[in-house]
């Protein structure tokens, strides 16, 4: 019984308690904060085109200009295509947040439709890249092997080699590929985003493009091995070797130490 | 050879009839009485050398299962296996037999995992192990040559590690070896050559494959068996330092017998490191190689770094500017690859490798050391220790800067200037600061000794004066603070004679008292047995006595010796 009463008072107690809240806390997070996503439907009409134009001029032109045409602070968005607004705008990249090395990604301000009603608005401006069609981006009719050959001597360098994302200079970053949609990896490829060059068909084929798009839809989800450390490479297994393994065999010599002998 | 105990039971029985075979045939029950009875000191820092070995032990077992399966060589194959984002892809058979182990064979990634984690845990044991030596000061007189085998033991580990990464043939390890090419092609004169020695013939070739695995299953692992026995021995040698405490001194050895205390200790301990290498290993991803592909020179994904320990030779060639190539006539003197590779890790590692010898020229000390020293009581060495830490610690900050940039929201550049001059700048200002923190660490001893604990118990005398009741030190608490000796910087005989005839090796030993003034003329004493006789008369004055209260508190601010001969 007095051993029992004197268990009663650990001192790790807090130390559980705090791992427990925290674990409580982040769960919690994740059930509030998932996020929510819609795929951009490519059929639009001259009606479309004039509520974009609306909607352009209400969001938009104050630094891309009343004609789309661009100023100083802003380029000329003529002939940069339906792609390049479904991928800027449905990623929630545009409209900027604010001035910095590179538009950050953040929650989509428009629906669906008004991000097709904006595209219909600036494909009409000049001839661009379209979105892709539903055929075009399943990743189910790529070849990931091709698709990881072309990633590794294209995209790795920034994206790292399974896309979980790398720095760049001054500020400026390859995001991470894993939650992007099939549409919106092909219009990247396509258009060029930020410090992104344009792989366009002649580049890489349509073809190329989906066998891309099935190499990344497979990365991201579970591994075999155990958990992926954030795919990032040696520096976080050495990381996680200190932390966890050198962390608990230096607690077990303590531990041993302690025992009395 | 005569049991103590008599055997009572059928195994009791059986067990002694068989020492007594093996006894009488071999003569090893003298060695086992001498070995069993042998006595180690208790402490958990002793214990980190223990990680490296068993993690070693680890890294043999699961070596060798891996030895079973995997073919070292660069012959081409077409990959035709499970991993479907390979499929059909053209590559190495060393490459495809590393990810037949992963995938087909039973219980092969486990084992591929289980080293390769490991091996980072040796080397982080390693240098966990070397600061525990370095800071209590155990490479002193007996042991400074079993310290410079622990060193060559440390540069053996990073050549296995560096081998080991490099067999996969994968596009990551093959970013290393061409780093590698690229440093021995940037020795003058003889550069190219040696490369072409290396890999025999162009870079990559067929040749390295082969090579590395046999340095990396035979030469290295052999060495560092060897090594490790020596080292070993050595430390049954020259018995274990203890950390002083009562009782204990340089001629005598605290603590408890090889059996069965330590027996069951360590060899538990080897089960728990073996246990956590082996649930890391169970649930921890390293080194995908599938996630790379196969080597070809042209790709190099972002994030392609070394392992941790060889974090530090990436980081000072990331931080080194390009300008310092130099192109004299006909001939490239790649500076920029010159002074990473090759200058800075001899300026941090090779003060590390002799300083055991460093610090014998500067003390003059001719005896042996068996206690330990609290790292509080040597400033100099433990700010130095430090110092080279902060400098490694920079450029593996170096190597990491893309990492840094993604996950903190930097610039790259922002953080590559920084660190350049981080570099110079922060290991003065960590030895300074330690220094100073040590020094303060042993006036508070000295204040605590004199003065003993506050108790928080304020008393007000008759005359209306408040003072703080201080609770003295109990002997053991005190003895900790005291027993270590004072080290001043050597004292030299004069240059002259009463005759003005000039001294041989004067100016030998004028040199030698300049590095010794450099180590010990900024000190902190310990409490001398007058000081604190005097203390003690202090106190037993200011006992119930009003008056005598003040004379109390006046010796609480008194004089500290700090010496600037």
């Amino acid at each position: 019984m007095k051993s029992l009463a004197a268990r009663r008072h650990d001192r790790r107690a807090p130390i559980v308690l705090l791992a427990l809240a925290l674990v409580l806390t982040g769960a919690l997070y994740a059930v509030l904060a998932a996020p929510s996503r819609a795929d951009a439907a490519p059929v639009t009409t001259q009606a479309d085109a004039q509520a974009g134009e609306k909607l352009f001029q209400a969001n938009c032109a104050t630094c891309h200009g009343m004609g789309a045409v661009g100023t100083s602070v802003a380029p000329s968005l003529v002939g940069v295509g339906a792609a390049a607004v479904d991928f800027q705008v449905g990623t929630g990249r545009m409209p900027l947040t604010m001035s910095g090395p590179q538009a950050q990604v953040k929650p989509v301000q428009f629906t669906p439709d008004q991000i097709s009603q904006l595209a219909a608005y600036v494909a009409g401006l000049g001839p661009g890249p379209e979105i892709p069609t539903a055929d075009m981006v399943d990743p189910s009719k790529g070849d990931p092997a091709t698709g990881m050959a072309i990633f590794r001597t294209n995209c790795a360098m920034c994206h790292n080699a399974v896309g979980a994302g790398g720095s760049l200079t001054q500020g400026k970053f390859a995001p991470n590929l894993w939650q992007t949609t099939p549409t919106h990896l092909y219009e990247a490829m396509l258009t060029g985003p930020q410090s992104m060059p344009v792989f366009n068909d002649a580049n890489i084929t349509p073809q190329e493009k989906r066998d891309v798009i099935a190499f990344i839809s497979q990365q991201g989800g579970t591994q075999p091995g155990g958990l992926d450390l954030g795919s990032l490479g040696p520096v976080s297994e050495g990381l996680w070797a200190w932390v966890v393994g050198l962390g608990l065999l230096i607690g077990a010599a303590v531990w041993i130490g302690a025992k009395s002998s | 050879m005569t049991t103590t105990t008599p055997p009572a039971t059928p195994t009791g029985k059986a067990a002694a009839a068989t020492a007594d075979w093996l006894d009488q045939r071999t003569g090893i029950g003298v060695a086992v009485k001498g070995l069993a009875r042998k006595l180690f000191p208790e402490h958990w820092s002793f214990m980190l050398g223990e990680i490296a070995l068993y993690s070693f032990i680890t890294l043999l077992l699961s070596g060798v299962f891996l030895t079973m399966f995997f073919v070292p060589s660069a012959d081409e194959v077409t990959y035709n296996g499970p991993w479907s984002a390979l499929q059909g892809t053209s590559m190495s058979a060393a490459f495809a037999s590393t990810l037949k182990l992963s995938f087909e064979v039973r219980g092969g990634l486990l084992m591929r995992q289980v080293h390769h984690w490991a091996a980072l845990i040796f080397l982080a044991a390693i240098v966990t192990h070397m600061m525990r030596v370095f800071f209590t000061g155990a490479f002193r007189k007996p042991r400074e040559i079993n310290w410079v085998i622990g060193f060559v033991l440390l540069t053996l580990g990073l050549a296995a590690g560096f081998s080991g990464y490099s067999l996969p043939d994968d596009v990551l390890s093959g970013n290393g070896l061409r780093i590698t090419d690229g440093l021995i092609r940037g020795i003058p004169i003889i550069g190219t050559y040696m490369s072409y020695f290396v890999f025999g013939g162009e870079f990559p070739g067929t040749a390295l494959i082969p090579r590395l695995f046999t340095v990396h299953v035979l030469l290295v692992p052999g060495a560092i068996l060897a090594l490790v026995g020596l080292h070993l021995a050595l430390v049954f040698l020259h018995k274990h330092t203890q950390f002083p405490g009562s009782g204990r001194t340089n001629n005598n050895v605290v603590g408890y017998p090889l059996f069965p205390v330590y027996t069951a200790k360590a060899g538990g301990f080897f089960f728990i490191v073996f246990g956590v290498i082996a649930l890391m290993g169970a649930a921890m991803q390293i080194n995908p190689v599938w996630n790379y592909g196969p080597y070809d020179p042209a790709p190099v994904s972002a994030g392609a770094q070394p392992d941790w320990y060889m974090l530090f030779l990436e980081g000072s060639l990331r931080l080194t500017p390009g300008q310092l190539e130099v192109v004299l006539g006909n001939f490239t003197v790649p500076l920029n690859v010159l002074i990473p590779g090759l200058v800075i890790p001899l300026l941090l590692l090779g003060p590390l490798a002799v300083y055991p010898f460093l610090e014998a020229y500067a003390t003059g000390d001719k005896r042996e050391h068996h206690l330990l020293d609290r790292p509080r009581n040597a400033p100099f060495r433990t700010a130095f220790g430090i110092s080279i830490l902060s400098a490694f610690f920079v450029l593996v900050l170096g190597g990491s800067n893309d990492l840094l940039a993604t996950h903190f929201h930097l610039s790259l550049n922002d953080i590559t200037w920084t660190l350049r001059f981080a570099f110079f700048l922060v290991p003065p200002i960590v030895f300074a600061v330690t220094r100073r923190v040590c020094l303060a660490l042993q006036r508070k001893d000295r204040e605590l000794v004199l003065h003993g604990h506050e108790s928080g118990r304020i008393v007000r005398f008759a005359s209306g004066e408040y003072v703080e009741v201080h609770t003295p030190l109990d002997e053991d608490e005190r003895w900790i603070r005291v027993q270590h000796e004072p080290i001043r910087p050597v004292q030299i005989a004069p240059g002259e004679d009463s005759r003005g005839v000039r001294r041989k090796g004067y100016k030998s030993d004028l040199r030698r008292q300049r590095v010794s003034r450099l180590f010990f003329e900024t000190r902190v004493e310990p409490v001398t047995p007058a000081e604190y006789a005097a203390a003690q008369e202090h106190l037993a004055v200011t006992a119930g006595h009003g008056d005598g209260a003040r004379e109390q508190i006046g010796a609480g601010t008194g004089p500290e010796r700090i010496s600037h001969s």
